[in-house]
């Protein structure tokens, strides 16, 4: 029974982390319409920055240069790329953001080699026991920390003008703007959050239990693309339930791999994922929250 | 601008590319027949993302079945592997029609969604075919894949063997050139099925679907079919490049289908031009050549270090450039080469013409602003 509710902890701790990426696709994709396949490269570029800088400048203050430079990279990108689009189309922005994960993530993997980079991070490897349940450290500061920033989206998205003015931009761009809000600066806000959210997702994918920093871990951006769909292209409280499911699925899936074994075959957990996202996709188009297309004739 | 330059064209590049094999060395010729197997596969999803307007990620999916399609088919039981040991052709017939099957069989996927969200669900294709291929490891070797008999017609054998010596001209055919023949058939066959397929009533479906699958219905299309077709079509072609490339590696395995392969694809069909046949053609060449090419002469190029030396390698470098090649033509070359060839026709020429394909041609200037509700 201690199996199972930690196997159950250990799925809704990861499925937070998801989570937090899975936040930071719905944003960009509501603001600007991204589909933002750089993501992954901008999440190992927070770490990146947080493993080089720990040594010289202390941990937490690399913390914050790694979210600064998650969110100057997503910043830059839009309004360096996505904005000079020659074809303003999703189609062309999601293939324009393919090449800027290839060259970005070809340069950080050329810069970490094949090394495993440790992100000094002050819990260590500490566990921490609730009964005869043992649980990393990391993982539950991580659901603790995601809990904080969920609370701090919901915050902006529902009692500040800029939050409010992300909404209504989402909604119907045009008329945002004639309503006086600045869609460059809502876009911005927007790619910024996805970064600041993927670098913190980051440093928890990269401490223990994981071994550190290694370019795989830009893979991880892609493990929550099943998260983010399940939850519904343009919701951020969707991104939150894709992410525990996705989470518990993986968890379990991994977790009870010799049971199921003799009829899904070794290392079912990697697949399990994106199988519930196409059965999802199947059943509802929009996900579970979000937003149904309206097509009028 | 009429047809004729254009057919002159094509035809004096057909000819060049059957004089090569008299002249090229083993390395070149390699390069080619991966060009020539990543191009059928740029072709189809051309068709499927460039006029159909419906992106795919799951590309190298299609190609992974052709290949292990051919692979099973054509090959002997062993002890580790079981094989049917048909003949070849066959086999590339089967892997064709079994790629296209799973197309179809994805269809209530493909015909439901489509742009991005499309691509997502196609994403999830590669993760789960690639765990198959893992998984049935009796039939598909699993990790390490397995070994692919070669090709052969009626007791010829595009090998090294059947007939054991071969000259033309005096030149020993051995196996790399009687594989560029027959590959260059296919990519011909392919290619002139494509060009009729977009110039012809399916492209033209095809196109307008993509433009508004609104108009698209108004005008009597069925939408949900036309989607599946261009999907089916385009998982046919992907499965014969998988047979292709399993010929000319020799060998299958999991790795040379993962999700980078079908980002490659991709990357080929928008440095080309999206929907343009002779611009998938094109990107396959530059995309799959440049690695290969990189690789084989790094030790002459001064700014590139051997693998592992920490420096600039060539599979780094090669990545690195086709990034910003990506997002350059993205950025700066609206309708990637093709379209900047268009335009420089155009410039050029002292009196515009008319395009000559306007129905597939993108929409370039006079058409009506559309309203909101019919283009999202």
């Amino acid at each position: 029974m201690s199996y199972l509710l930690e196997q159950v902890l250990n799925g809704l701790s990861y499925g937070l982390v998801l989570s937090l990426i899975a936040a930071g696709f719905a944003i960009v994709f509501t603001s600007t319409g991204v589909l933002n396949f750089a993501h992954g490269s901008v999440l190992l570029l927070g770490a990146y920055l947080v493993a080089v800088l720990h040594d010289s400048i202390g941990f937490w203050p690399a913390v914050l240069v790694g979210m600064l430079g998650s969110a100057l990279a997503g910043v830059l990108i839009n309004a360096v790329l996505v904005r000079n689009l020659a074809d303003k189309k999703p189609d062309t922005a999601a293939i324009l953001m393919l090449g800027v994960d290839i060259v970005l993530l070809t340069e950080l993997t050329r810069r970490i080699g094949n090394q495993v980079l440790t992100l000094g991070a002050p819990w260590g490897a500490s566990v921490v026991r609730l009964g005869d349940v043992s649980l990393p450290t990391g993982r539950v500061l991580a659901a603790g920390v995601t809990i904080v920033a969920f609370a701090g989206l919901w915050y902006l998205f529902s009692r500040t003008d800029l939050g409010v003015g992300m909404r209504a931009a989402a909604a119907d761009g045009p008329t945002a703007s004639l309503m006086g809000i600045r869609l460059s600066r809502t876009a911005a806000t927007g790619w910024a959050l996805a970064g600041v959210l993927a670098a913190v997702a980051g440093i928890f994918l990269t401490s223990f239990p994981a071994p550190g920093v290694a370019p795989t871990v830009a893979l991880s951006a892609f493990a929550a693309i099943p998260a983010w769909v399940l939850g519904g292209f343009d919701s951020v409280p969707g991104a939150v339930i894709g992410g525990l499911v996705i989470g518990l699925t993986s968890a379990l899936v991994t977790g009870y791999e010799a049971e199921l074994e003799p009829f899904l075959g070794r290392g079912f957990g990697e697949v399990a994922p994106y199988v519930v996202m196409i059965v999802v996709l199947l059943v509802r188009p929009s996900g579970l929250l979000g937003s149904k297309e309206a097509v009028r004739v | 601008m009429s047809e004729l330059p254009r057919r002159i064209a094509g035809l004096v590049l057909l000819l060049v590319a059957l004089a090569l094999p008299f002249v090229l060395t083993d390395f070149w010729l390699q390069t080619g027949l991966f060009v020539m197997a990543t191009a059928i596969g740029a072709v189809g999803l051309t068709l499927l993302v460039g006029v159909a307007g419906q992106l795919s990620l799951g590309h190298a999916a299609f190609a992974a079945i052709g290949a292990y399609v051919f692979a099973f088919t054509t090959g002997e039981s062993t002890t580790s592997v079981e094989g049917l040991g048909l003949p070849p052709v066959l086999g590339l017939l089967l892997a064709a029609l079994v790629s296209a099957g799973v197309g179809a069989a994805f269809s209530p996927v493909a015909g439901r969604l489509r742009g991005i969200y499309l691509g997502l669900a196609t994403l999830g294709l590669v993760f789960v075919v690639r765990h198959l291929l893992v998984v049935l490891d009796q039939y598909t070797g699993g990790f390490v894949g397995r070994s692919v008999e070669p090709f052969a017609v009626g007791g010829f054998s595009f090998s090294n063997r059947d007939p054991d010596y071969l000259a033309v001209a005096g030149v020993e055919f051995e196996g790399l050139h009687r594989l560029w023949y027959l590959f260059l058939l296919l990519v011909v066959v392919a290619v002139w099925l494509a060009s009729n397929l977009r110039a012809g009533r399916t492209g033209r479906a095809w196109a307008n679907v993509r433009d508004s699958e609104t108009a698209a219905a108004a005008m009597g299309i069925g939408v949900a079919g036309v989607k599946r077709s261009a999907f089916v079509v385009s998982s046919g072609y992907a499965g014969v490049a998988g047979a292709m490339l399993a010929l000319a590696y020799g060998r299958v395995a999991p790795d040379v289908f993962s999700l980078t392969a079908s980002v490659d694809y991709l990357v080929m069909i928008v440095l080309g031009g999206l929907g343009s046949v002779a611009g998938a053609v094109v990107g396959a060449v530059f995309v799959t050549s440049l690695p290969l090419v990189l690789a084989q002469y790094s030790s002459s190029l001064p700014f590139l270090a051997s693998p592992g030396s920490g420096g600039l390698d060539p599979s780094t470098a090669s990545r690195i450039v086709y990034g910003l090649a990506i997002i350059a033509v993205l950025v700066f070359l609206r309708g990637g080469l093709a379209g900047g060839a268009r335009r420089l026709r155009h410039r050029l020429s002292p009196t515009p013409s008319t395009p000559t394909q306007p129905a597939v041609d993108r929409p370039v200037a006079g058409d009506p602003s559309r309203s909101k509700e019919t283009t999202r």
